[in-house]
């Protein structure tokens, strides 16, 4: 991989944070998250919990109910440049070939034309897809659609990286390949990722915590953290005893019951 | 044994490879020959039974006189007269002056429409304010003919130009702002996210996300209406403008030469039809290959 500079980065603070759809359905409660500078957290539960929702009030799609949201010392008010999100489903601008896709962030922080250029490329370059610059984003397979969505995002240089299943529709050798790309670029970057998946063993393999989620509103009890779980692994081999250890810990914790508010 | 079985099929499908897309190409020739050659006779029919019908006078169902009619050849004379006067009449070679006449009203006309309906349908497809604002009044006023205008026009502008290019302007505008807002609608929440996360703000918006995504619905919109603009023409033209395709269909109609009539109903057919390819020819320089939104 090529070298990428060191982004941006910043912590983030999460306080009594609740969302009410209209309709009274109470998707999440109290949620109270502190990430710090850096940090990769993955955010694991069942379908409902609330997972996604928390995800999408980072983002700023959504508003919250109740709480705050800060992301480097700003309140979060809506969407921007300075939060990238990475979808499930890529979010690519069909028209846009791989190269115009990636160049959308940078072209749209008016940097000399170079500028945009050398940028592009290097993120390009990074997720491997130098060869497919030209390509618009159907003539390409799913994983390498994502890898895509990743540069686009990268290349914005986001002080927090929100990914939103990223991985969830890809096959499961793709899967792997990304997640070993995404936990190397964290590692050169070392910018703050959020990533909510319903894998715990992508949530082991990559998160430094991992925050389990559940509730929800099929629970009769709104979305809530129900534990916070620390990964001190040396190293993340998915076959060793002590990776196995937590990953059932992790499932225990996401299969508990709810306790009723 | 047991190796043979396994590369038997192997050698098989090797020389059935490459011979396969073989019958495959010459079968879409030869469909589309006979995709020609099928759309061959009704036409020739159609001319056989005209020229018939002329000769002989037949009178068909809704009071058609045909021995009023002129001559398929007549017909064919005239054009020739009209395009490269071979006669010596009021209509030799008039197409030259008729055509960019005419032309220049239906895309002044096409064009003016355009510029009003696409950023008035966006606005229209994103805001529900505008929609509400709008709507009604775009619904009241679209069944109204252009027929119905003319009498009005005539009042209000009087004769000329501005008269003509303001009906075919009237009658493009609502099939393109009808496209454009049903396309605007249309366009993936997931998109308008990924520009807002990436730093695109308001008109931005608009501009790089909405426009691109609505393009075919609002070229479809543009199709129906240039097609419509021609249409509407020979009624634009009979507010007193001089020249023009539709101007001499009805000084053709005043001299009672029918083969006139029908030249200039031929002539605004093929301009319709070859305005149209042009515009998909702008649209395909413009967008290029760019995959678009379905």
């Amino acid at each position: 991989m090529e070298h990428l500079s060191a982004g941006r980065t910043a912590d983030v603070r999460i306080a009594g944070l609740s969302k009410v759809y209209a309709g009274g359905v109470a998707a999440m409660a109290d949620v109270d998250l502190t990430i710090a500078s850096g940090e990769f957290v993955a955010v694991v539960g069942a379908s409902g919990c609330g997972k996604s929702t928390l995800l999408r009030i980072l983002a700023g799609f959504e508003r919250p109910t109740a709480g705050s949201v800060e992301v480097g010392g700003t309140p979060v008010t809506g969407p921007g440049p300075d939060r990238g999100v990475v979808f499930q489903d890529y979010g690519l601008f069909p028209w846009l070939s791989v190269r115009e896709n990636v160049a959308y962030g940078p072209s749209r922080k008016k940097l000399p034309k170079a500028e945009v250029a050398a940028v592009t490329d290097r993120f390009i370059a990074a997720v491997g897809l130098t060869r497919f610059a030209a390509k618009y984003p159907s003539q390409l397979s799913g994983g390498m659609q994502q890898r895509v969505a990743i540069a686009r995002v990268l290349a914005n240089d986001p002080s927090l990286l929100l990914m939103d299943e990223p991985f969830g529709a890809l096959d499961a050798l793709t899967r792997t390949d990304l997640q070993a790309e995404l936990k190397s670029i964290h590692v050169e970057t070392r910018t703050t990722v959020v990533f909510v998946t319903h894998s715990i063993e992508e949530a082991v393999y990559l998160a430094d915590r991992v925050v389990v989620m559940t509730g929800g509103a099929s629970h009769g009890v709104p979305g809530h953290v129900q534990a916070i779980v620390p990964v001190d692994l040396p190293d993340r081999d998915v076959t060793a005893p002590a990776f196995n250890e937590v990953k059932r810990q992790i499932a225990e914790l996401v299969h508990t019951a709810p306790v009723a508010a | 044994m047991s190796t043979d079985v396994a590369t038997v099929p192997v050698a098989a499908a090797v020389p059935t490879a490459p011979a396969e897309p073989e019958p495959a190409r010459r079968g879409r020739g030869r469909g589309r020959l006979r995709t020609v050659l099928l759309g061959l006779p009704v036409p020739l029919l159609f001319l056989v039974v005209w020229h018939l019908g002329r000769e002989n006078e037949w009178e068909l169902p809704f009071g058609i006189r045909m021995g009023f009619l002129p001559y398929p050849a007549d017909v064919a004379a005239g054009l020739a007269n009209y395009v490269a006067g071979i006669r010596d009449d009021a209509f030799s070679n008039l197409l030259w002056e008729d055509l960019p006449a005419s032309a220049l009203r239906v895309f002044s006309g096409f064009a003016l429409a355009t510029l009003i309906a696409v950023p008035l349908g966006v606005l229209m497809g994103r805001f529900n304010t505008v929609n509400s604002l709008f709507d009604p009044m775009i619904n009241l006023f679209r069944p109204i003919p252009a027929t119905a205008w003319v009498p009005l026009v005539a009042l209000l502008i009087g004769y000329g130009d501005q008269a003509s290019i303001f009906l075919i302007t009237l009658s493009a505008f609502f099939p393109i702002v009808l496209g454009t807002v049903s396309g605007a609608r249309q366009v993936p929440e997931r998109l308008l996210e990924a520009a807002r996360m990436l730093g695109t703000t308001g008109v931005g918006t608009l501009l790089r996300v909405v426009l691109p995504a609505a393009a075919p619905a609002i070229v479809n919109g543009m199709r129906v209406g240039l097609g419509l603009a021609w249409v509407i023409l020979v009624l634009s033209e009979t507010t007193g403008v001089p020249t023009g395709l539709g101007s001499t269909i009805f000084l053709a109609r005043d001299v009672v030469q029918t083969d006139q009539i029908v030249v200039g109903m031929i002539c605004i057919a093929v301009a319709g039809f070859l305005s149209d390819r042009l515009l998909m020819l702008v649209v395909r320089v413009l967008f290029r290959d760019r995959p678009l939104i379905k």
